[in-house]
């Protein structure tokens, strides 16, 4: 994770996502896209366009894979992470 | 509210961090297809364990359907269970650990066909669970059959033309069912539509599985959820979908939302000390020891059929005069005519009392019979062995036994119960008749069992039926010696 | 022993709590029904778990979720509610969960009747549910034995991590006879490493789904090695008055008090008659049966209330050696020990 990133901001693991775009379609800001690539798994990954996330945290609750979105909310310190 | 204090939204601690169970290489993602509602139901599922820190105490049943691997997912307890059978499975289970948060996750027809009943009864009993019902109008894991929810004219695969209504029945409404019962605390509906709706039913998880968390019984959360694969439409139509179609077929609404006005379900602690349980069993109060067997007895070995109307203590006459044969050590047993045959009509039991090991318990070839009424009399006569004895009611009887082989005892067991000014005591005339025939048991000896052959009984019953023994007793010697 | 005059189903009920069963989950039918009113009159003074289910199929679930938190917990029925728990007890054995299935056998196919009978034999042998599995099978023939093979039953369920049937029939469950009441269990096995108690350390999994192919496999494979420990280890037989036997009776439940009286007849005629008698059916003793002729016998007579159930599981044991002959009474019949008295008069000669 770049530690010089503007919170808040989302993380999509571009190999876990299936590509279902509701986290495109939910996001107030249209600040996620579909990427032109393919993952491994041959799915079309959502993205983050890099800035104008408000942490809403919609992406992440209308992802179905548990694993695919974190957000990084606005308040976030990486040490709190262990 | 505690949104506000998370600064990072990841994975929440609920699910297992490698899904260990799911077989395969890829134990870093879910089974689910894409834009599936069950992931974000999951989702918000394990971050309320968290958030409320009861992952550990909880336990997950999962369905037969396509949340069938739930198990692989959460960091709960987990059973896999029966299809239809989660309501029932999670009964058991929250009865077994009341301390601990029940799950059962269950889809349409799981739930609401061949579960149906489950479901209702689990809420009608308002066990300590949360029920969390996805329901998606289809049948995912099989591939898109009709489910009990599926819509009017809906397509699937096993209604081809849409659902007629007229042969296949309507849409089940299973919340507004549920919310017919008493016992229910929270009765909600919901959706994942869009995200007003996914917060909406963020907020209902919550509150259900904190009535769990707080013992107030049975709570049952609705979801209308996509499945973008059965309905063949990608995940944003999908939800349009469930907008346009699934929401007027099925309110959103909370129908029920009772918990803060109820108690905490408590379930007792079960009594395992030893000593305890043999003190509730009554141990001490039960003999092992044998009274003095008469070794002039002119029986034995007792082969006795008693038979009569229903009523007239043919049963009770048979279990006191066992209790008294065990009394004097000796192997009885005693086997009653059973169902309907004691529903009016006729009872007959057989008894026997004898020094070996009791084989055969019916008395196909009695050595006594006691025949309370003509029907019964001319039913076992005749299977009386020659030498053996047959006592019969003459209060009732008026026609004479024809055996001449066995030895006869004509006794007016309900005319000297009556005098007594109590029928009911008949059945313990016979049992003096018997002791007096037989020779086997001393009347003062089945008196000092009275109290224990009618336990919980007001003196005065006792007093009458040990004065009946003796009145059936003294008749025999009087009458026969 | 304290001692007590009651039914075959209270005995099975006082073997539960003595043994340490935590909870009963039932569905009344006649001829078991006494064993979910006596479940239902004692099991709360203990403050344990009676629940009328609202099926039966609801009732084996609650078994299997009762199981899987590691509590003893029983079940009782008779042959139509054993047909309807059969897939739960498949699913019980896949799940290896220890449980106790009490099988009160009436008349059939279909509604039948209520009066005693062996017919659910095959179905509760040779596994009536699907898949590859076996269940012990305890066959008791007194009250006393209701009470003792009951406790027995919890015993082996925890030994094995399987379901353990207790299986007579109507006359056995109705009868009363003596019970010497023994002793309360203590020291209930430690089940820490599989069941759920809804702690952090007890977050297991039950559950019968293998995926993978061999996976399963492999699974049936364990399976089947438990199956063939039980077999070699858990076998019970009761003899009769066989050491000079020249015709030996098999027979189980119900039959085989018939068969003692008929056997002390036939002795008083001159006919050194005896018997076998299974007290377990898995695991059937075959061993025992297949040693019979070897004795040099006049014959083997099975006597059963079923149509052969039971004979063939004898004939198969025999595998040729000799061949069981077969007086069987159904539809709510019991044999009388005349009327096997006479056929052994008849087929022997004697």
């Amino acid at each position: 994770m770049n530690e010089n990133r503007k919170y808040p901001f989302p993380e999509i693991d571009p190999d876990i996502c299936k590509g279902c775009v509701l986290c495109v379609a939910s996001c107030p800001k249209d600040v996620l896209v579909i990427s032109e690539k393919l993952n491994s798994k041959g799915f079309h990954y959502s993205e983050y366009v890099g800035e104008g996330c408000i942490g809403c945290g919609n992406c992440y609750y209308v992802c179905p894979e548990p694993s695919a979105v974190i957000v990084y909310l606005k308040d976030y310190v990486p040490e709190e992470v262990s | 509210m505690i949104m506000a204090q998370k600064t990072v939204l990841r994975k929440p601690l609920g699910f297992i961090d490698v899904y260990k169970h799911k077989p395969g290489a890829e134990k870093d993602r879910t089974h689910y297809c894409p834009g599936c509602g069950h992931g974000i139901i999951h989702k918000l599922i394990a971050e309320a364990l968290e958030d409320f820190d009861i992952v550990d105490k909880t336990i997950v049943i999962s369905p037969v359907g396509c949340s069938v691997f739930a198990y692989y997912y959460f960091h709960t307890g987990n059973l896999q269970v029966p299809h239809g059978r989660a309501p029932a499975v999670a009964t058991s289970v929250s009865r077994a650990n009341p301390d601990s948060v029940v799950i059962s996750y269950q889809g349409d027809g799981d739930l609401a066909a061949i579960g149906g009943n489950n479901i209702l009864q689990a809420a009608n009993r308002g066990e300590n669970m949360v029920v969390f019902f996805v329901n998606n109008a289809i049948y995912g894991m099989t591939g898109g059959q009709m489910a009990p929810t599926t819509l009017e004219g809906q397509k699937t695969t096993t209604t081809p033309y849409g659902r007629n209504v007229k042969t296949d029945g309507y849409p089940i409404q299973m919340c507004e069912i549920i919310n017919q019962l008493t016992a229910p605390v929270y009765v909600v509906r919901t959706s994942l539509h869009d995200m007003p709706n996914i917060r909406k039913t963020r907020a209902a998880v919550r509150k259900a599985i904190s009535n769990a968390r707080d013992k107030k019984g049975f709570s049952f959360v609705e979801v209308l959820s996509m499945c973008p694969s059965g309905w063949k439409m990608d995940s944003v139509p999908a939800q349009n979908w469930i907008k346009e179609n699934m929401i007027p077929r099925f309110p959103l609404d909370t129908f029920r939302d009772i918990s803060e006005d109820m108690p905490a379900i408590e379930r007792p602690i079960p009594v395992m000390d030893p000593d305890k349980v043999k003190n509730i069993l009554g141990y001490s109060a039960l003999s092992d020891s044998n009274l003095e067997k008469n070794p002039d007895a002119d029986f034995d070995k007792v082969a006795l059929r008693v038979a009569g109307f229903g009523g007239q203590g043919i049963m009770s006459a048979g279990i006191a005069l066992a209790n008294v044969g065990m009394e004097y050590g000796y192997n009885v047993s005693w086997l009653p005519s059973y169902g309907p045959e004691m529903r009016g009509g006729t009872a007959n039991c057989s008894v026997k009392i004898q020094e070996d090991t009791v084989g055969a318990s019916e008395c196909t070839e009695p050595n006594m019979v006691i025949a309370m009424n003509q029907p019964s009399l001319e039913k076992f006569e005749q299977i009386i062995v020659p030498g053996g004895a047959l006592i019969y009611n003459t209060t009732l009887i008026d026609k004479e036994p024809a055996r001449r082989d066995v030895k006869v005892y004509p006794i007016p067991i309900t005319g000297i119960a009556d005098e007594l000014g109590d029928t009911r005591v008949q059945s313990m005339v016979n049992v003096g008749a018997f002791a007096a025939v037989t020779g086997m048991f001393d009347p003062g000896e089945i008196e000092n069992l009275m109290s224990s052959l009618f336990k919980g009984k007001p003196e005065s019953v006792i007093k009458l039926n040990e004065i009946a023994v003796r009145k059936g007793y003294k008749y025999v010697k009087e009458n026969f010696s | 022993m304290p001692r007590k005059l009651m039914k075959g189903n209270h005995a099975a009920v006082y073997g539960a709590i003595l043994a340490g069963c935590k909870a009963y989950y039932g569905y009344p039918i006649t001829p078991a029904s006494e064993i979910a009113e006596s479940a239902s009159l004692l099991f709360p003074k203990f403050g344990r778990t009676f629940l009328q289910a609202e099926s039966e199929i609801a009732a084996i679930n609650m078994v299997y979720g009762a199981a899987g938190c590691g509590q003893r917990v029983l079940t009782g029925s008779s042959g139509p509610g054993i047909s309807l728990k059969q897939e739960g007890i498949s699913y019980c054995a896949g799940s290896a969960l220890p449980c106790v299935i009490i099988d009160i056998m009436r008349g059939g196919p279909g509604l039948g009747n209520i009066g005693p009978e062996q017919g659910d034999y095959n179905q509760v042998l040779k596994g009536g549910g699907h898949g590859n599995y076996k269940v012990i099978v305890l066959a008791p023939n007194s009250a006393q034995e209701m009470c003792d093979l009951t406790m027995l039953a919890f015993e082996l369920a925890d030994k094995y991590r399987n379901p353990v049937y207790v299986l007579t029939d109507g006359v056995i469950g109705q009868m009363m006879e003596v019970v010497e009441l023994p002793e309360p269990v203590t020291g209930l096995p430690d089940k820490s490493e599989w069941a759920i108690y809804g702690t952090a350390d007890s977050r297991h999994l039950i559950n019968s789904i293998y995926l993978d192919h061999d996976d399963l496999e492999r699974w049936n494979r364990e399976l089947m090695k438990k199956y063939a420990v039980i077999q070699k280890n858990e076998v019970r037989v009761e003899e009769y008055r066989m050491d000079d036997a020249e015709i030996v009776t098999i027979g189980y439940g119900s039959s085989s008090r018939v068969l003692r009286s008929a056997i002390d007849i036939a002795r008083e005629r001159g006919i050194k008659l005896g018997m076998l008698r299974p007290i377990t059916l898995f695991p059937f003793p075959a061993p025992e049966i297949a040693s019979l002729p070897d004795r040099g016998l006049k014959g083997i007579l099975t006597v059963e209330m079923s149509d052969g159930q039971l004979v063939d599981d004898v004939n198969l044991a025999l595998s040729g050696k000799m061949i069981s002959d077969l007086y069987n009474r159904m539809g709510g019949n019991v044999p009388t020990a005349l009327e096997i008295c006479e056929k052994v008069s008849e087929l022997y000669g004697v």
